[in-house]
């Protein structure tokens, strides 16, 4: 996990839920208690967690800062830092063209992307395939706060108009079966023959682990970005580490 | 008795001590009643009036509760429902005060988060807290809203 190499290079150490676990803190505990509990043996918590909310549950019990590192289908903050850092280092992120792609309901790296972007006057298009679009209450949000959301049937009608397209993973589980996963999934999945003709400095960023979504022939091209993002995700979470412990 | 002449007007016996909601818009009666957390099994004398005409509302239901004074926190969250309720609080067959209700800021512990995946549904020491806004209510933990349906959702 790169928070656990990020406290490492800060100097500091960090104790896994597993280890946690070792010493102690039973299954079937609530989150609450746990918290409680590892406020007083760490500095900060970084917390992911398969329920929407718990992050802010945990704010509410714990004695210590704590980092949302993903809460279900929510939110993943500090990945959204390091994704806008990304683009940041390439183009300043007003005013671009940004593309959303895969599964935009339960992937909370898109949602907290999307919501960060429209921050910036920025050109949301999203591509998602039925049943998996953006939950209402954010398309709604995004456009409350004045943002452009474009929704397009597939990556190729979108694609040229882009700056950054940003790819989440399709998950099988999403799916009734494994045929209709591999017909959704095949037919989002982006190749070098879509890349033709796109903006020169199109960055194709992904959250990692991919499953499939992108072929890897697209890492030789100059607009594969996703190993050089993952990287990014170091150093930003030394920062905000340090930002909430210093 | 009311200030004014019974005769013309109480559907129901008069109370000595106790709350009057009125001017309940038609057919949330029940509702009301769901959201103050008074249901079946309570032990409160009740009457209700449904679809009773009304000056004002052309139609409106009414609930009376015998001796209990109802706080303002506690009526608050009828605004959701009813925004036109007035409470009256009936002392010796004397409407003594009578109020508003306001749209709380935030509702603790009434309404449960639809979404299945929230925190506030599971066995969390967690009350479901919902802030209140134009649009609806949002959930202050996963950030769903509700959009419409409130009495849908309360617990
Ligand atoms: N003693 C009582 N018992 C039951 N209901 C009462 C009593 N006094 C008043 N009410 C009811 O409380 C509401 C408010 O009463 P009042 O202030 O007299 O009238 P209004 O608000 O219509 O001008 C009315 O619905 C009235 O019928
Ligand atoms: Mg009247
Ligand atoms: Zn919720």
């Amino acid at each position: 996990m790169s928070f656990a190499t990020a406290m490492a290079r800060l100097g500091g150490q960090s104790i896994s839920v597993d280890s946690v676990e070792a010493s102690s803190i039973v299954k079937g505990e609530t989150l609450a208690d746990t918290i409680r509990v590892v406020s007083g043996y760490a500095d900060a918590i970084v917390l992911r967690h398969p329920k929407e909310g718990a992050a802010r549950l945990a704010s509410e019990f714990a004695t210590v800062p704590v980092i949302n590192a993903g809460d279900g289908a929510g939110q993943h903050p500090s990945q959204t830092l390091l994704d806008l850092y990304t683009i940041r280092q390439s183009m300043p992120v007003d005013g671009i063209d940004v593309g959303l792609l895969g599964d935009l309901r339960y992937g909370r790296t898109a949602h907290s992307l999307a919501l960060a972007l429209s921050l910036y006057g920025v050109t949301l298009h999203t591509i998602a395939p039925v049943g998996l679009e953006m939950p209402a209450n954010i398309a709604l949000e995004l456009r409350e706060r004045g943002m452009e959301v474009v929704e397009h049937p597939n990556v190729e009608e979108a694609i040229r108009e882009l700056d950054v397209l940003y790819v989440t993973r399709i998950q099988r589980e999403r799916f009734p079966d494994s045929a209709s996963y591999y017909n959704v999934a095949s037919s989002y999945r982006i190749t070098t023959d879509l890349l033709d003709g796109v903006k020169e400095r199109l960055m194709i960023l992904h959250p990692l682990p991919r499953a499939g979504e992108i072929d890897p022939a697209v890492d030789r091209t100059p607009y594969a970005r996703y190993f050089e993002q993952a990287r990014n995700g170091v150093p930003i979470r030394m920062a905000l580490l340090h930002e909430v412990m210093k | 008795m009311s200030a004014k002449d019974p005769s013309r007007g109480l559907l129901v016996s008069p109370i000595k001590n106790g709350t009057v909601i009125d001017h309940i818009t038609a057919g949330e009666a029940l509702n009301v009643l769901r959201i103050l957390g008074i249901t079946g099994s309570t032990r409160e004398c009740l009457s209700i009036a449904t679809n009773v005409e009304s000056k004002r509302m052309r139609k409106k239901d009414i609930v009376k509760i015998e001796n209990r004074e109802l706080r303002t926190e506690e009526v608050d969250r009828i605004a959701l429902l009813a925004p036109q309720a007035k409470i009256n609080i009936i002392r010796n067959y004397k409407v003594v005060e009578k109020k508003g209700v306001e749209i709380p800021e935030v509702i603790r512990g009434v309404v449960r988060c639809p979404n299945p995946g929230c925190i506030t549904n599971t066995d969390e020491p967690v009350e479901s807290t919902f802030e209140v806004l134009d649009k609806g209510l949002h959930c202050l933990y996963c950030d769903w809203l509700i959009k419409d349906d409130i009495a849908n959702h309360i617990i």
